[in-house]
């Protein structure tokens, strides 16, 4: 099992992803400008603000040689997560419904909090519970997941909502306390949170290992 | 080449926090009477052919699902 983690000019959180996936499986960097996912198994596109988010958040990147290529994989099937910017990204690229506009109290936003799994028969969830609560960080100025409602209903229906933010812990605005979703064959998800960052007992928690141990098919406790 | 101008903003009934932000500041400085003030922006540029420019916009000027645009020659 190889992870490929994308790097665009602007990411940051590519090495914290990149090591996030180490603990789980192999894992490389994929640069934005190259066309080959060199046969990795799932790609992780990371957060940051890539091309300086200039425009709308992600809306530049989604254009770049490798999101096409990620798009492409995408659509046959393979494992696609995107954190914060990646998510962005992925929306904008339509391989996730839905768009990430700024916070509704216009502030940027850093803190940990609590989480609630609602699908967990996802390939990115499968080692929790339906109901876990996941404790992991967000930080971010553009979160607030919008939606038309009917998309909303749509997606509730699919199952994919996968995570919302528990009560209290919506601080971005997100319609319906969305705080992660996948397509409707459930191989491509996107949050806002941050996984990569809990990985650790050392920062505070270790539930992000979750999402990247449920990929690498690996024991949460890696 | 011709140049034109297009206005993005913020579907309507979609939530703006910078433009409440702005229409809570206006009364502050003695701008009384001011409502549904919005902040969008505005992509000025000059084209060969100005009738691809609504194309450009469903592509990558906007986001049709959360911006409306306005294309102005």
């Amino acid at each position: 099992m190889r992870f490929g983690v994308i790097r665009f000019p602007g990411s940051c959180d590519e090495i914290d992803a990149l090591r996030a996936c180490r603990r789980f499986a192999d894992a490389e960097l994929l640069w934005h400008g190259d066309r080959e996912l060199r046969g990795v198994d799932a790609v992780v596109v990371p957060g940051g603000f890539s091309y300086g988010d200039y425009l709308r958040v992600g809306a530049i990147a989604r254009f770049s040689p490798v999101m096409e290529s990620v798009i492409e994989f995408g659509r046959q099937g393979g494992p696609v997560l995107g954190i914060c910017n990646g998510f962005q990204v992925l929306c904008e690229a339509g391989l996730l419904p839905g768009a990430l506009l700024p916070n509704s109290g216009r502030r940027f936003i850093a803190r940990h909090l609590d989480l609630e799994v609602v699908n967990a028969s996802t390939p990115f969830t499968h080692k929790a519970a339906a109901g876990d609560v996941l404790s992991i960080p967000i930080k971010h100025g553009a979160g607030r997941f919008y939606a038309p409602e009917e998309v909303l209903d749509g997606m509730e229906a699919q199952g994919q909502v996968v995570l919302r933010y528990a009560p209290g812990h919506n601080l971005n605005g997100s319609l319906r306390d969305i705080a992660g979703v996948s397509n409707p064959e459930g191989n491509v998800f996107g949050l806002m949170p941050h996984p990569e960052h809990a990985v650790d007992p050392l920062t505070g928690s270790e539930d992000g290992g979750l999402i990247f141990a449920s990929l690498a098919r690996q024991p949460v406790a890696a | 080449m011709a140049r034109v101008r297009v206005l993005i903003r913020p579907k309507e009934g979609i939530l703006d926090p910078q433009g409440q932000a702005v229409e809570r500041a206006l009364p502050a400085l003695g701008f009384e009477g001011v409502a549904n003030v919005h902040v969008g922006r505005m992509v000025e540029l000059d084209a060969e052919d100005p009738a691809r420019v609504p194309e450009m916009c469903e592509r990558l000027l906007a986001n049709p699902l959360i911006e409306d645009y306005e294309v102005l020659q």
